[in-house]
């Protein structure tokens, strides 16, 4: 006696606002009728924290994490103990998207340290002979259109061995001349990074310019905060020994999930920064760093 | 028993016989009319303008009638592309406009053989896939599905050619599997992996062939996520080819965004653009100016690539991806070009001479690995889009404006071949030679004209350079393709001086040796548009070049070449000796190639070509006709079918000679006609084929009659029977061993048929022909088992009844038969009548035999026939004939293998021609011929 569990969202791209209401049914299917004790439905948003064993003790950091924080927690009784029919049933349900209280829902976002994550959960109960079915799904709750000013301000950056700090021997540095400007700093998540790298020259051939999105997650706790800074992709945006003098375009496409708007709350922060890379052929890595300040609108 | 002939009367039995004549209409379409067609054919992109469309085959005067409807485009085909221009044509014509493609752009498919078949290496390749540095999370997910297909990344050294292109056929086809078993992830592992592998330039050589292979892939994973997102919006209906982002579901919607964030995502940047643009079609599905926002984008990205090989091929795929989906894109193929023309200094860097230092590649070769691409580029950029050309003027790289010709249209570079000269003669040679963008140059002036006036400049201009060139090989590709722009437009001096320059150039150290196909390429393009043989073998250096032709097989291809066009050509009969000497000398080089070793087929093949040559004609003058036949004779010895065709011309002659004095040779002409007849005489006995020979003397023999050469006729007739007994049993009919017997037959009662006219020698005795083919005919060795020889008598008692005959049923005009010589001398006819006797003896005695044989099938069929001569020639009034004939008949039904029907009408014929006068005694017989009633 097989029976399977199915929660289907009536958006292809399971993307929320709040106050909107999250819609779908729920799909079993069985061969012949079939007895249970039960259905309900929950949808929860949480907030999870996790210490890194860089900022505190490798088995506090395992033991000791932060409380989730609950955003949003609600449940329904979809269908009282009873008979499913043979075939197909289908069981619509919709949820209002209302944050508790005065808590706000925070933009679905799964980094290292914080994970962000809305779910909706299904439970069949049946007798103690058959297992329980549960069946969860995943959506995605994007905040509301802010109000921030994107005007046209590109950041412009030279790159040469003057303007380098962090290095050892100034005087072993090949000599390079790179300019190049971000069209700006202050991003929309959902349109790409773009701007302009020009290599003016470079006495090495060069190797490769990357560019390298970092995500900074701090964490509040009682004995203070933790801030980690990690890689969430490195992109090539070119390779080999470029031609001299000739615009090469930046362009990144913000991956989904792993980014959401800058946030920054009494317990958390989650921030951005682009590193421009340039990687010379005798191995000389120069970067460049770029905060960023992402957006929805 | 005492035979006798009945008497006829040929002209009443005519008279009675003949059909009643009307008169017969003749409408326009008579079946064997010949047919005309005339060239409609639709222009087609013909670019390269080689094959010149000769499809009026109205069949007038052609040489061969077999040969002239084949030549050229056949009916059909020629039907199938007539319809569309003619039904369609105000339809077509707005479709070309509206279309961003057309016909004449030359698509990939066309190149990619090319390449592949031109980038070749005999080194070792390896697949090295490099360290995959995708983000973290995939990349560990990309580790575990390495597990589930083990060795698909490994990495692999000192593969040969072929096993390289196998392992990329392995991996297209492990693409499709895992596209089918619904594994998308592995999918595009092994596409980022395949196009991994363009970033790789060792073995240089080979990157053409690599990158054709390799973006074979990706168009097949493109049209994969494609058609997967297009099959999903076919519910309701599928999806019309000109939908909208309104008609695709939001479902597809989001499988198409994940691609393009999976991609998005992809860490090394030439996969990541190779990827996108091999899936840029799909951007259809997501927003109207998806494509026209991407391309751009992606034509900026490659100026990320450093290599610039690497680079130029991106280009090239991102404009075939262009192409594709967005042709009317101007814009960014144009960028691509620019931007092409932005790097190319790059070519020139400090990287690439290092890279070509350790392959050791000199920097000519490695210039051509650039050609493919930036042709590609050109032509997709230029295509429809002529204001490229304000951008390329500037151009001063050889290898650039090479390319710059072969994408340009050939019309639209004929127009400024004098700026291109220019140009190419501006430009900075390094490592690309000038002679090779003179040829580019030629190729477009071979097939467009460039105005009249510039015309004898350029040819000066670019022999010039042309005739520079030092190394013959060189030389010799180039001056190939100038020769057709010099035949198009220019006369036959103007290429008698280019084929001296040929001369000149390739005689020393013998280099014409290594350069046949050009030079016959040569001769093919003067053929092509030299039909008037006088005019070209007037060209003082027209033999000269083909001297050059030494070895055995070429020159006589040469020759071949030649004489098909004199035969397709040279309608009229020529008599003019410069192209008599001319031809003959090729047709001679034809002919002393054949040998022991020559194939039958390779032999009539030239047979057919020489007898083409021998169409030639004095007019009036038959004297120096038949020495031309002599001359021919002893040139062509070796060929049987031209001896064959010889002959028959002399006969010709001599008949036409006849019918010139009407009959009444005067001494001169009876000399010629007789000088005619000796020649045939001694040409047949070296005929090897023995129907030949007995066909040609029996139509000699009576050529000679019919021109009142009586010893001569005699002496072909005797010759033919004398060589009868060496007829074999069996001969060789189309390669099989058949019975010659039928042959035989047939010959024979051509033979007898013919002797009707002879008349007798006064030396030898009574039907002294006669007699001995008979004597032939009894001695010969017949098969077995046949009654072969009792036909051939059955047959010659005809002869004999029409021979008693007072007057005969045909003579010879100015001849006497031996109707006028005897007179209807009594001796004469006995002595026919004895001849019947023996030869009724003779056929009685075979029946008999056959009865004993049990053969009664065939004794049943020759009584049968033997009825019937008896029948039509015997005098049944005579009652022993008669009593014959009735024996006959019973015996021929007494076992029934008689066909009814033909006895019935064998009755009634009697019946009726009983009611004729004389003929009444026939009813007495058919009143004792019985039907045999078949039980």
């Amino acid at each position: 006696m097989s029976v399977t569990l199915d929660i289907r969202l009536k958006r292809a791209n399971k993307v929320y606002h709040e106050g909107e209401s999250v819609a779908g049914i729920i799909v079993l299917s069985c061969k012949e009728a079939m007895q249970h004790h039960g259905i309900s439905l929950s949808m929860e948003g949480l907030v999870n924290l996790q210490l890194s064993s860089k900022s505190v003790g490798v088995f506090e950091a395992f033991y000791n994490s932060v409380k989730p924080i609950s955003l949003i927690s609600c449940n329904i009784e979809v269908a009282k103990a009873g008979k499913i029919p043979g075939g197909k049933t289908e069981i619509p349900f919709e949820f209002p998207l209302n944050a508790k209280g005065n808590k706000a829902l925070y933009e679905t976002y799964h980094g290292v340290f914080i994970n962000i994550q809305y779910t909706l959960r299904c439970d069949l109960k049946r007798s103690l002979l058959a297992k329980d079915l549960s069946r969860s799904c995943e959506f995605i709750v994007h905040c509301q259109p802010q109000k921030v000013n994107l005007g046209a301000t590109p950041v412009n950056f030279t790159i040469t061995p003057d303007t380098l700090q962090n290095i050892r021997e100034r005087s072993l540095l090949p000599r390079f001349f790179i300019r190049g400007h971000l069209d700006n700093t202050t991003c929309v998540v959902s349109r790409p990074l773009t701007g302009e790298v020009v290599v003016e020259s470079s006495d090495v051939a060069i190797k490769s310019v990357e560019l390298q999105l970092i995500r900074v997650e701090t964490c509040g706790c009682a004995e203070g905060y933790a801030r980690d800074a990690t890689e969430i992709q490195n992109i090539q945006i070119a390779e080999g020994d470029v031609c001299r003098g000739l615009p090469i375009p930046i362009y990144m496409v913000f991956p989904r999930l792993f980014t959401c708007p800058t946030l920054e709350t009494t317990n958390f922060k989650v921030e951005f920064e682009v590193n421009v890379v340039i990687v010379l052929h005798d191995d000389h890595l120069i970067t460049e760093n770029f905060p960023l300040k992402l957006c929805r609108v | 028993r005492n035979v006798r002939s009945r008497w006829r009367n040929y002209d009443a039995e005519l008279k009675s016989a003949r059909l009643e004549a009307t008169s017969l209409e003749f409408s326009d379409s008579h079946p064997l009319k010949p047919i005309s067609v005339t060239d409609t054919k639709a222009r087609r992109g013909t670019r390269k303008g080689s094959t010149s469309s000769s499809s009026s085959s109205s069949s007038l005067a052609a040489p061969d009638p077999l040969s002239c409807m084949l030549d050229g485009t056949d009916p059909l085909s020629m039907f199938a592309a007539e319809t569309p221009s003619t039904l369609h044509v105000p339809f077509d014509a707005r479709k070309k406009e509206d279309e961003p493609v057309g016909a004449d752009f030359e698509p990939w498919s066309m190149k990619r053989g090319e390449i592949l078949a031109r980038f070749t290496t005999t080194e070792k390749l390896s697949i090295n896939p490099g360290s995959s540095a995708v983000s973290e999370k995939v990349r560990t997910r990309l580790e575990e599905l390495d597990d589930l297909e083990e060795g698909s990344q490994r990495e692999l050294l000192n593969l040969s050619q072929q096993e390289y292109a196998h392992r990329i056929e392995e991996l297209n086809q492990s693409l499709k599997e895992a596209w089918a078993s619904d594994q998308k992830v592995k999918a595009l592992k092994i596409v980022i992996q395949c196009s991994k592998l363009l970033s790789d330039t060792s073995v240089i050589q080979f990157y053409p062939s690599k990158f054709v292979l390799i973006t074979d892939i990706l168009d097949t994973f493109g049209q994969l996520v494609y058609d997967r997102i297009w099959s999903m919006c076919t519910d309701p209906r599928p999806l019309p080819d000109s939908f909208t982002v309104d008609d695709v579901n939001d479902t597809a919607k989001e499988t198409c965004l994940n691609w393009f964030f999976k991609i998005a995502s992809i860490r090394e940047l030439l996969p990541r653009l190779y990827v996108e643009a091999s899936i840029l079609k799909c951007s259809r599905f997501l927003n109207k100016s998806g494509i026209q926002e991407t391309l751009p984008r992606l034509t900026a990205m490659i100026r990320g690539i450093g290599d610039p090989l690497v680079a130029v091929y991106t280009r090239a795929y991102l404009c075939r991806v262009g192409m594709e989906v967005a042709p009317s894109l101007k814009d960014s193929l144009k960028r691509n070009f620019f931007d092409l023309l932005g790097t190319f200094r790059q070519i020139s860097g400090e990287s690439v001479r290092s890279q070509l230092l350790t392959q050791r590649v000199e920097m000519p070769e490695y210039l051509t690995l650039y050609s493919p691409a930036i042709n590609w580029i050109l032509q997709c950029s230029a295509y429809r889009a002529p204001e490229v050309w304000t951008e390329t003027q500037r151009v001063k790289n050889a290898l650039l404006l090479n390319s710059v010709m072969r994408a340009f249209r050939p019309e639209f570079v004929a127009t400024r071949a004098m700026d291109f000269i220019g140009m190419i003669k501006d430009c900075d040679e390094a490592g690309f030679p000038k002679h090779l963008l003179f040829g580019s140059l030629g190729r477009c002036l071979a097939c467009a004209d460039p105005p009249e006036s510039e015309r004898l400049t350029i040819l000066n201009e670019a022999w010039k350079v042309i005739t520079k060139v030092r190394s013959p090989r060189d030389y010799v590709n180039c001056a190939e393709i100038w020769v057709e722009f010099t035949c198009r437009n220019f006369t036959k001096r103007e290429v008698n001086t280019v084929l001296a320059d040929i001369i000149k150039h390739m005689t020393p150290d013998r280099a014409f040796e290594d350069a046949y196909a050009q030079l016959q390429s040569v001769i093919r393009k003067i053929l092509a548009h030299f039909h008037d043989f006088s005019v070209l073998f007037s060209m003082e250096r027209f033999l000269p070049f083909l001297d050059m032709f030494q070895k055995d097989g070429v020159r006589v291809e040469v020759c071949r070449s030649i004489m098909d066009v004199f035969i397709k050509h040279q309608l009229e009969p020529t008599r003019d000796p410069v192209i008599l000497n001319a031809v003959m000398h090729i047709c001679k080089t034809m002919h002393d190639s054949v040998n022991a070793l020559t194939l039958e087929d390779e032999k009539r093949s030239l047979s057919v070509l020489i007898i083409g040559f021998m169409r030639v004609s004095f007019g009036r003058d038959f004297e120096q006709q038949l020495s031309f036949c002599v001359e021919a004779r002893a040139t062509f010895c070796n060929l049987e079918p031209v001896l064959v065709h010889l002959i028959h011309t002399v006969n010709q002659l001599a008949m036409e000679t006849r019918r010139v004095m009407r009959g009444n040779h005067s001494r001169k002409t009876a000399a010629f006609v007789r000088a005619c007849a000796a020649y045939s005489f001694i040409t047949i006995p070296s005929l090897s084929s023995i129907f030949s020979r007995l066909h040609l003397y029996l139509l000699s023999g009576q050529v000679a009659l019919g021109n009142q050469c009586l010893s001569q006729a005699d002496a072909f007739l005797k010759a033919a029977v004398s060589i009868l007994p060496e007829v074999p049993r069996s001969i060789s009919v189309e390669g099989k061993l058949r019975s010659s017997e039928s042959f035989l037959l047939d010959f024979i009662n051509n033979f007898l048929a013919t002797l009707l006219v002879v008349p007798d020698h006064p030396e030898y005795g009574v039907l002294y022909l006669v007699r001995g083919v008979l004597n032939m005919v009894q001695d010969y060795t017949w098969e077995d088992n046949s009654d072969a020889k009792v036909r051939v008598y059955v047959c010659a008692i005809p002869l004999l009844a029409a021979m008693s005959q007072e007057t005969y049923l045909y003579t010879i005009p100015k001849m006497d038969s031996n109707e006028t010589l005897y007179g209807g001398d009594p001796k004469f006819l006995s002595e026919i009548n004895k001849m019947c006797e023996t030869l009724i003896g003779q056929i009685l005695d075979h029946l008999k035999s056959l009865g004993r044989e049990e053969s009664t099938r065939r004794q049943g069929t020759l009584a049968f026939s033997l009825f019937c001569v008896l029948l039509a020639h015997g005098d049944l009034r005579n009652n022993k004939l008669s009593q014959l004939a009735v024996n006959l008949w019973n015996l021929s039904h007494k076992h029934g293998y008689c066909e009814t029907r033909i006895s019935v009408r064998t009755l009634e014929y009697m019946k009726h021609q009983a009611k004729q006068a004389d003929m009444s005694h026939l009813s007495d017989t058919v009143q004792r011929l019985a039907l045999q009633s078949r039980t």
